[in-house]
């Protein structure tokens, strides 16, 4: 069920426009986000739908109501900020009950509402703390409580997880799936790291310069990347600039500059003389030591230019005839051995021809 | 200044000797609290400590509501018209503070713009004409004008620090301008109040010339009695006296804004 749409959305700060154009519809108890890098007018969205900003053109609608003419505090939704704005003289009780005191519900209700979400996020001894008397994973916990406790339509997130460190960042992310099941409410969540945006949506909106490029899955969006931008803003992605000589059934032939031809995947709009990139993710590349048997039709011999140790998992730099460069993803799933290629080594890098895809410029 | 205060007064001003005490200390015992006594036996000294009070409280009150809402206006506005407003806060300081009082005798005095335009407004509801001048309204008035600044600054120094994503953050949560202002902007200001609180009101309790210059022959506060002690009547000892409850009730003020003021003490 449609419970947000926003409706042709656009935001200019002077000759800058930051929402282009926006379209967005959001269900009801979803886990959406807007992802994109800093300046693309994710924020600026989500002030528009908070209501801190009014769009020069456009509607937001809520159960098929516009609400632009309603102000932030009449609107059913909450947000967490980036830095948490909890409020520096007030305890964490007081914090958690804001929401509550300012819906005018009575200071028993509140009371015992504070208690339960304070148990639910195990802060229940914190109460009468101050927010500097906590650590930041805990503000972060009270930042989550008072935005929900007043059961808003819509949790808006902006980039909520930023300033912690990368250790209580993953289990905060957890947390934070978990808490938006049980809550049962349906957040809107801003950030520009791609790995949390994977690991926590349901639908992610991938944004560049005030436009959406691409709505779809996590899965999708990692995998089928709609272009250029998506593939190299989502994840690491091997580049080489093609162009479309063929185009029969379900394949595309491609010129690829340096490598010759190589076949890919057929995609819509796609036509012959069409320019492009033939876009490959490291993981998908496989690499074998010189002269052993290798299944895949499409394969070249390259030599190890370069590799990246980081513990699970190894990137080798290979370079392939003309000086093309590609990179390839190994676990490192071999017990006693560091790494599988030193550099120098001669190697066939092969890939599947269903694993890699044409994004026409 | 206290040891002052024990003391009795000499027969032409000033201190009786010490080196008298030695040689006759039945009729001089030296130190006494025989101005202590005095103080507490009329009540018109409790009285004018009262009125002092009244004044300083009621100046302050007034420097808040005036301050309030212009240290708000400068800690909002463009960086670049912050220097410029606060200079024009600080600007009278330029001149004398005598002449800006004598100033104001001539505002208020009888045959001013200003006395003429009340006067007649209050002919009109049949009213009989007021004499604003020598009177404990423009003592007010005077102090007021000269203390405002000391409420303005501090105010500003503290508003200008508050975080504005607090105010986003109880909007989004439901609060309406009002609530906005009561549970966020209030309390998070009242370091600045009571800061401001200090700066006005122990000055002006302690102030003499405005009611000097302004006020009538009964506007008189603490600060001419104590001046009055020391250079008219030339009791210095009940001058110390004087000086020395003041400075006391200076401290217990003091202590209990200091106190207010302590951090974490305001729950909503």
């Amino acid at each position: 069920m449609t419970l947000l749409e926003v409706r042709n959305v656009t935001k200019r700060f002077g000759s800058f426009t930051a929402v282009d154009d926006v379209n967005i519809t959001i269900k009801t108890g979803e886990f959406f986000t807007l992802l994109g890098p800093s300046g693309c007018g994710k924020t600026t969205l989500l002030r528009m739908i908070a209501g801190f900003d009014a769009p020069d053109n456009g509607q937001i609608l809520l159960d098929n109501k516009d609400i632009i003419d309603l102000p932030p505090e009449k609107r059913p939704f909450h947000t967490v900020f980036q830095s948490y704005a909890l409020f520096s003289h007030m305890t964490v009780a007081d914090n958690i009950g804001f929401p509550l005191k300012m819906s005018g519900k009575t200071s028993r209700e509140i009371k015992i509402r504070v208690a339960e979400t304070l148990s639910e996020v195990e802060l229940s001894s914190f109460s009468h703390r101050y927010p500097h008397e906590l650590s930041g994973g805990q503000k972060q916990r009270v930042a989550f409580a008072r935005g929900l406790i007043n059961q808003p339509r819509l949790l808006l997130l902006d980039e909520p997880l930023g300033a912690l460190d990368e250790k209580l960042r993953e289990n905060m992310q957890r947390e934070l799936i978990s808490l938006q099941a049980k809550a049962n409410v349906t957040f809107i969540y801003v950030t520009h790291a791609q790995n949390e945006a994977l690991a926590l949506s349901h639908r992610i909106a991938v944004m560049n310069q005030g436009k959406i490029e691409q709505i779809d899955e996590p899965s999708r969006i990692y995998n089928f990347p709609i272009n250029r931008f998506v593939a190299d803003f989502i994840g690491k992605i091997n580049m080489l600039d093609a162009q479309v000589i063929e185009a029969s059934g379900y394949h595309l032939k491609l010129k690829v500059t340096g490598l010759g031809e190589v076949m890919a995947p057929v995609r819509e709009h796609v036509k012959i003389g069409d320019q492009g990139i033939l876009a490959i993710r490291p993981e998908q590349v496989r690499i074998d030591p010189l002269g052993s048997e290798v299944a895949a039709k499409f394969q070249l011999v390259g030599k190890i230019k370069d590799f990246l140790y980081i513990g699970d998992v190894t990137t080798y730099l290979i370079e392939l005839p003309n000086s093309i460069r590609i990179e390839a993803l190994q676990p490192n799933s071999f017990p006693g051995h560091a790494k599988l290629f030193e550099i120098g080594d001669p190697v066939v890098v092969s890939w599947q021809e269903h694993s890699a895809q044409f994004l026409p410029d | 200044m206290v040891l002052t205060s024990f003391r009795l007064p000499g027969e032409f001003g000033g201190l009786v000797p010490i080196h008298i005490l030695s040689e006759d200390a039945n009729e001089n015992p030296g130190l006494t609290i025989e101005t202590y006594q005095f103080f507490f036996s009329d009540f018109i000294y409790f009285e004018i400590f009262i009125k002092s009070f009244a004044v300083a409280t009621l100046t302050t009150i007034i420097c808040i509501v005036m301050a309030y809402p212009l240290a708000s206006l400068i800690a909002r506005s463009h960086k670049k018209f912050r220097h410029l407003m606060i200079m024009l806060v600080v600007l009278p300081f330029a001149s004398n503070f005598l002449i800006r009082i004598y100033a104001w005798m001539i505002i208020l005095g009888p045959e001013s713009t200003l006395s003429h335009m009340i006067n007649s407004i209050l002919s009109f509801f049949g009213i009989a004409p007021v004499t604003l001048l020598f009177s404990p309204f423009a003592v007010l008035i005077g102090m007021i004008y000269v203390h405002l600044p000391f409420m303005i600054l501090p105010l500003y120094t503290n508003l200008e620090q508050h975080d504005p994503i607090l105010l986003d953050a109880a909007q989004d949560l439901g609060a309406s301008s009002w609530q906005r202002f009561w549970y966020v902007t209030w309390p998070q200001s009242l370091p600045g109040i009571f800061s401001g609180s200090a700066l006005v009101f122990i000055p002006v309790l302690g102030m003499f010339a405005i009611p000097d210059i302004l006020g009538g022959t009964s506007d008189i506060m603490i600060g001419n009695l104590i001046k009055d002690q020391f250079l008219s009547t030339r009791d210095w000892p009940f001058g110390s006296t004087l000086s020395i409850m003041l400075t006391l009730m200076v401290l217990v003020i003091v202590g209990l804004l200091s106190w207010l003021a302590r951090p974490g003490t305001r729950t909503i």
